[in-house]
């Protein structure tokens, strides 16, 4: 359990050098870009903060993409409150590690070993998506990013994000993507994001 | 930067009090599933095909295409990003 939760660690300490990068690329500090890792912890709403900004969009539609995609977070502490115990400040510390690779672990772990992946995942990611987001950013600062393809890369990194999504929810995928395209040439830089939010409402309509 | 990571650590925490029932209903649980797919769709357009407000192909596409092909032969995720970056290079330094 605790070797998976370190591959795991591992495996996303190297994407947080792609967040690093990114985050240079779009105009952020190395202070920024830390920071960011630090305090946000979350990498697709760290990945979108940094995409709307370096689009030339207002900071409240990065924040707003970036929170709207933090949603999820909140159903994994749902889900992981009932199957780790945690009482006290503890519980504030579980909740800044509640991402999607802590969840992971903890909810594919038999129920005995739950915490035990969960922590060390959760720990294993922060500290290594923090030192990785450092080497990153510092590295592209020294660089010209577009030179390197590095716009193109951050594209890329969403692609990955969604990918493991795309065959249960195909069709949200499309109608974001085409939402966002409509709504480039209509609305200031971040606001397509937002937009493409719309397209979760026919299955909510669907559900009721 | 401060109020992002307040929303998405407020978000984290709401998810470890409150009783499970309220934020467990069908209606949260599809739109906290589904959002991020929709969001994450509309990033990959804008970061792709964006330029200002208008919608551009460039050697931005080929990374994409690149990037898809990756995932498709299920390469790891460090090897997608790289080898989208290289292929931008590659047709910027064409």
């Amino acid at each position: 359990m605790v070797r998976r939760a370190l591959s795991i660690g591992v495996a996303v300490g190297l994407y947080g050098v792609s967040f690093g990068a990114a985050a240079a690329a779009a105009g952020l500090s190395v202070p920024q870009a830390c920071a960011l890792s630090l305090l946000v912890f979350t990498g697709a709403s760290q990945f979108a903060l940094v995409g709307v900004l370096g689009a030339g969009g207002g900071v409240a539609a990065g924040v707003a993409s970036a929170v709207l995609l933090g949603t999820r977070n909140a159903l994994y502490g749902v889900v992981m409150a009932d199957r780790v115990q945690v009482r006290g400040p503890r519980r504030i510390a579980a909740a800044h590690v509640t991402i999607d690779e802590s969840t992971a672990v903890g909810t594919t772990a038999p129920p005995h070993l739950a915490g035990v992946g969960f922590w060390w995942a959760g720990l294993t990611v922060y500290v290594l998506w923090n030192l990785s987001t450092f080497i990153g950013a510092l590295g592209a600062a020294a660089v010209d990013t577009n030179a390197i393809g590095l716009d193109g890369a951050v594209g890329a990194a969403f692609l990955g994000l969604v990918w493991p999504r795309l065959t249960e929810a195909r069709w949200v995928a499309l109608g974001g993507a085409v939402l966002a395209a409509i709504a480039v040439p209509l609305t200031p830089p971040g606001v397509p994001v937002l937009v493409a939010g719309a397209a979760v409402l026919p299955a909510l309509v669907r559900r009721r | 930067m401060l109020l992002t990571a307040a929303g998405c650590f407020g978000l984290k925490v709401a998810g470890w009090s409150v009783p499970s029932r309220v934020l467990d209903g069908p209606v949260f649980r599809v739109a906290a599933t589904l959002l991020p797919v929709a969001l994450l769709s509309a990033l990959v357009v804008v970061q792709v095909f964006g330029h200002g407000r208008s919608l551009t192909v460039d050697a931005r596409a080929v990374s994409l295409a690149v990037a898809a092909l990756c995932l498709w032969r299920r390469l790891p995720f460090i090897v997608v990003v790289v080898a989208a970056a290289a292929a931008a290079a590659a047709v910027r330094a064409l």
